[in-house]
């Protein structure tokens, strides 16, 4: 027991290592051996997980459970994580949404082996990025969950589709969609992976505490530039970086393909962690190391994310896939996210500050949640009857009133309504922002309206209206394996709804103690 | 005395390839045992060399010293240190691995495995040279049974041409290389060619300025430098698999060793001076060799391109002449060096099956052959830089040493170079990725359904081994770079501890 608390993060952080070699030397045609063994395994983070959220101490701000020990001595780096309130409740989601994500697989009957291996590499990636308190290992963790994620959508994406690019050469939708969302996210790092070796060459290390305390003390002249000059130029190498993974309008372009064109499994990591891991780069990083200049160009963030959360509504209202769809939905609703940090960074300090960035929090566990529910309730109907075209579907209620029940439910919970969990975040940000950015905030309300002309699209064109007569007969209801994976998110966003405060103390100590 | 085990490791090659040339023409089974068994020794006294080196004592260690020919100063001087400790390794690498590979040669195996081994021989014996003339002796003798080799065995389309080329172009390198070793030998008024010695030998500032560009020149053309890399990938791509993975995983390493030991540690001053406008050199070879590796349609020549490119790091490296650019290069030249090998390799095994190089024409290679695309995969993350393999590890300090320094203007730092070179980043994404999709995945073309095979045991193993050198140093850079940089601080010393 004293082992385990003493490397509790090492093993959250490893045991996805473990189960993917685990995985790797099974057989590889026992697809059903691997479905259940890799469904098994993916327990060991999360029950490791929760051991963490147990015995957090809540009453306390600032790092807990460090652990540091040699890696790269001679750059100054060394392997060093720990956690507060924020990287706590992103890592029980992580470690929540993996297991649900592989149960949802069990159709996966390809290449079962090598999925699940990358699925685990995948989670050890993003758990990597909410771990690490050394700049580099950050961005090793940051940049290496790219690699099984290209793959995911690469070699497991959907079947159908095809894509014009320039020449007029004709490739498949997964294979643009994967290529365009490596290479956008790996252009967009560049920026940060030069903005951190700046930072580590100035500072003489690499360790985020001592790096910080060196950073931000910083005075004079850098490379013949006035200090200010660098580092606003840091600054929005790390903001579009994060921007594009969140994704921030007009930074957003990849996603749409990439979740539509990804497996359901990877569209609910996708939308459930990794747009979190953007997000998670602006609290961690941006704000601590740039106060300044985050409270000096808020406005624009803030204006961006108005413009998130105004066109995803808008985009995503204007789509006939339903996929796509869902997909806007997330540069919509992460738009509120990033409102709440530029409010909280323009007004640092403040109670209102204090209760955007709750809401700001909040909101990205709850999208976790949602957005995953929602692509896993897409992957469900898809699956059944082959088309992601909302004008095929048409009055489905009759047939599949238990789905029917669960995807009212879940969409509501996205839509924000009162006594689910998306109208708690939502409304702490906008509660909060309120008072800096007037203007912005009741921009985003009129969004907020949009999101719900959007969601009740989805429903009406796939649930109620004239029965498609064609479905009769051949859709099924939901299974209980896919029971199994809906209804803990189900019963997390009413609890969420209903009773906020055990999550939200945890993560408004380490929120009060940001700045 | 203590067992000379750098003077076994250097000649165990050569006395092995003699020995090879007694053996019958036709009992080839015989042959290819001879051959595994001195790489298998070269490989397990250079992984004993690299780990048994002090790190914490530091300096020159396992010396060897003979007189050879004493009225012209000239001795039999080995040792090694920090720098060389992982190229002795990574030659033992890939000699073994191309021994593995290379068992499937019916032409004439005796002859090629002896050349090869006399190849090896002079490549072990320029990186534990600690005497200039031992260094330039080994030099020639690695250089030039590389012309059969390629000549011989090589792609029967262009092997004369490039045979002819590359070593043209090396020979000329190495003769003005070997201009500015004789001036250094004359004005230093010792006697002596011992480098060590040469190391305090005082030249003055202005001898140092006009004499480094001819030896860092003629030596860096080996290593690829712009403009004279063009051999280079004319050179991999004729040449046979094993030649190829020598050629650009351990040759080119040879000239960038060279220039460093020979250039910049016996003319400080002249280093000094010339590298701010080598730099910008250096910054065309990492950015245009990226850009002609993505426009590439033969396979072969793509990782050819991309060697141009990644060398162009380490002599970016060097150039900053501080102590991460450095360290950073030092890890380069081992990382690529493994990294190539393995390309190399991945090219051939898909050329024999497939008998074609052309992107256009490949697919689906995944299918028959599952770990050799897998080994590509790795090959590729490391070659674009990601996190988590060797590449990384090695090109992330290199970055971190142009940041560095104590410049007054951004122009006159390194700094805009960071920023432009960052671009090859991307670039190498697109190429890699653009050939995992089309070669290794995608369609089987009609012609290859049922004519491919997977590839034997022995080269499934040479696979695995260069991938988990290039994962081992991926997640655990301490295993490397504490050893590097103690062989930087020694080059550092005589920069005058920048």
């Amino acid at each position: 027991m004293e082992f385990i608390l003493d490397h509790l993060l090492t093993l959250i952080l490893f045991s996805p290592v473990f189960a993917a070699l685990v995985v790797f030397i099974l057989p590889g045609n026992q697809v059903k051996l691997i479905h259940w063994v890799a469904f098994i395994l993916s327990f060991i983070p999360l029950f490791f997980s929760l051991i963490l959220w147990f015995v957090f101490d809540k009453t306390q701000a600032g790092f807990q459970f460090q652990e540091q020990a040699i890696w790269y001595t001679a750059i100054g780096s060394s392997y060093h994580v720990g956690v507060d309130g924020i990287s706590l409740t992103m890592v029980l989601l992580t470690t929540l949404l993996t297991p649900l994500a592989l149960l949802a697989s069990f159709s996966i009957a390809e290449h079962v082996k090598s999925y699940m291996f990358l699925f685990f590499l995948l989670e050890m990636g993003m758990l990597g990025v909410f771990l690490s308190l050394d700049l580099l290992l950050f961005f090793v963790f940051w940049e290496f969950g790219l690699v099984p994620m290209y793959f995911l959508i690469n070699q497991w994406g959907s079947e159908k589709g095809e894509r014009e690019i320039w020449g007029g050469q004709k490739v498949r939708a997964r294979t643009y969609a994967s290529i365009k969302f490596m290479i956008y996210t790996m252009a967009g790092s560049l920026g940060l992976l030069l903005a951190i070796q700046m930072l580590g060459v100035v500072s003489g290390t690499f360790d985020f505490p001592e790096l910080l305390q060196n950073w931000t003390s910083l005075s004079g002249t850098l490379f013949g530039m006035p200090i200010n000059v660098v580092k606003s130029i840091a600054f929005w190498a790390f903001v579009i970086a994060f921007a594009i993974k969140v994704p921030v309008w007009p930074f957003h372009t990849w996603l749409p393909d990439a979740h539509t064109e990804a497996p359901t499994a990877g569209s609910m990591i996708l939308a459930g962690v990794l747009l979190k891991l953007g997000a998670y780069g602006f609290l961690r990083l941006v704000l601590p190391l740039y106060p300044v200049e985050a409270r000096w160009y808020a406005g624009a963030l803030a204006f961006l994310a108005v413009m998130a959360i105004i066109f995803g509504a808008l985009a995503s209202y204007g789509q006939d896939d339903f996929k796509r769809l869902v997909a806007y939905s997330s540069v919509n609703h992460m738009g509120f996210v990033v409102l709440g940090i530029a409010a909280a960074a323009f007004a640092s300090g403040t109670q209102d500050a204090n209760i955007a960035l709750n809401g700001a929090v909040l909101q990205m566990f709850n999208h976790g949640l949602s957005a995953a529910g929602m692509f896993f309730l897409v992957g469900v109907i898809y699956e059944r009857t082959h088309t992601r075209n909302l004008n095929d579907y048409g009055g489905l209620f009759p047939l599949v009133p238990v789905y029917g029940g669960i995807l009212i439910f879940t969409s509501m919970a996205s839509l924000g309504l009162p006594g689910l969990n998306g109208f708690i975040s939502e409304f702490l940000v906008v509660r909060g922002s309120w008072p800096i950015f007037t203007v912005y905030t009741a921009l985003a309300m009129i969004g907020l309206f949009f999101t719900g002309a959007y969601i009740l699209k989805g429903l009406k064109q796939v649930l109620h209206g004239p029965l498609n007569e064609h479905w009769v007969g051949h859709l099924t209801e939901i299974n209980a394996r896919e029971l199994f994976v809906i209804v803990p998110l189900m019963v997390l966003m009413l609890v969420i709804g209903v009773w906020p405060a055990w999550i939200l103390d945890v993560i408004n100590r380490a929120v009060a103690g940001l700045f | 005395m203590q067992f000379p085990i750098l003077s076994v490791i250097v000649f165990t090659p050569i006395v092995t390839g003699l020995l090879i040339l007694l053996i019958p023409a036709d009992r080839k089974a015989e042959t290819r045992v001879a051959a595994l068994a001195a790489g298998a020794l070269a490989l397990a006294l250079s992984i004993w060399v690299y780990f048994a080196y002090d790190v914490a004592a530091g300096g020159y260690q396992f010396v060897e010293k003979y007189s050879w020919l004493p009225s012209l100063g000239i001795s039999y001087y080995v040792g090694v240190d920090g720098m060389n400790a992982p190229l002795l390794l990574l030659t033992g690498v890939v000699m073994f691995t191309g021994v593995l590979i290379s068992w499937g040669i019916d032409d004439r195996p005796r002859e090629f495995f002896a050349f090869l081994f006399i190849l090896a021989t002079g490549v072990f014996g320029v990186f534990v040279a600690l005497d200039l003339f031992m260094l330039i002796f080994f030099y020639e003798i690695a250089v030039f049974p590389m012309y059969l080799l390629i000549s011989i065995w090589g792609w029967k389309v262009t092997r004369e041409y490039a045979a002819m080329k590359l070593t043209l172009y090396l020979f000329i390198g190495s003769v003005v290389a070997l201009v500015g070793a004789l001036a250094m030998y004359f004005v230093s008024g010792m006697g002596t060619f011992d480098m060590i010695a040469l190391e305090s030998a005082g030249f003055s500032p202005t001898f140092q300025r006009i004499w480094f560009p001819f030896v860092f020149f003629g030596f860096a053309v080996l290593g690829g430098i712009f403009p004279f890399h063009n051999w280079s990938p004319d050179g991999h791509v004729a040449a046979p698999t094993a030649v190829s993975m020598f050629h650009a995983g351990v040759l080119m390493k040879l000239g960038a060793f060279a220039a460093l030991r020979v250039g910049i540690m016996l003319l400080p001053e002249g280093a000094k001076f010339h590298m701010p406008w080598i730099i910008i050199l250096t910054l065309v070879n990492v950015v245009y060799g990226a850009f002609i590796a993505s426009v590439q349609s033969d396979f072969k020549y793509v990782i050819g391109f991309s060697s141009v490119s990644h060398m162009g790091l380490v002599a970016m490296g060097f150039a900053t002449l501080n102590r991460t650019g450095m360290l950073g290069a030092g890890l380069q030249m081992f990382s690529h060096g493994v990294m190539t090998a393995l390309f190399f390799a991945v090219v051939g095994m898909v050329y024999d099956q497939a008998h074609t190089r052309e992107i256009p024409r490949l697919g689906g290679i995944r299918k028959v052959m599952p770990l050799v695309t897998v080994a590509f995969i790795i090959g590729g993350l490391v070659s674009m830089g990601m996190p988590g393999f060797s590449g990384f590890i090695a090109e992330f300090p290199i970055f971190m040493g142009l940041w560095d320094g104590e410049p007054s203007q951004l122009w006159s730092s390194y700094a805009w170079v960071a920023i432009i070179a960052a671009i090859s980043i991307v670039i190498t994404a697109s190429y890699i990725i653009r050939i995992i999709g089309k070669v290794f995945f995608g369609q089987v073309p009609e012609e290859f359904s049922g004519h491919m095979h997977d590839v034997s045991a022995l080269d499934k193993v040479a696979l695995v081994f260069l991938s988990a050198i290039l994962v081992i140093v991926g997640v655990y850079p301490q295993i490397m770079a504490p050893l590097v940089e103690s062989g930087v601080d020694n080059v550092l010393r005589l920069l005058g501890g920048a």
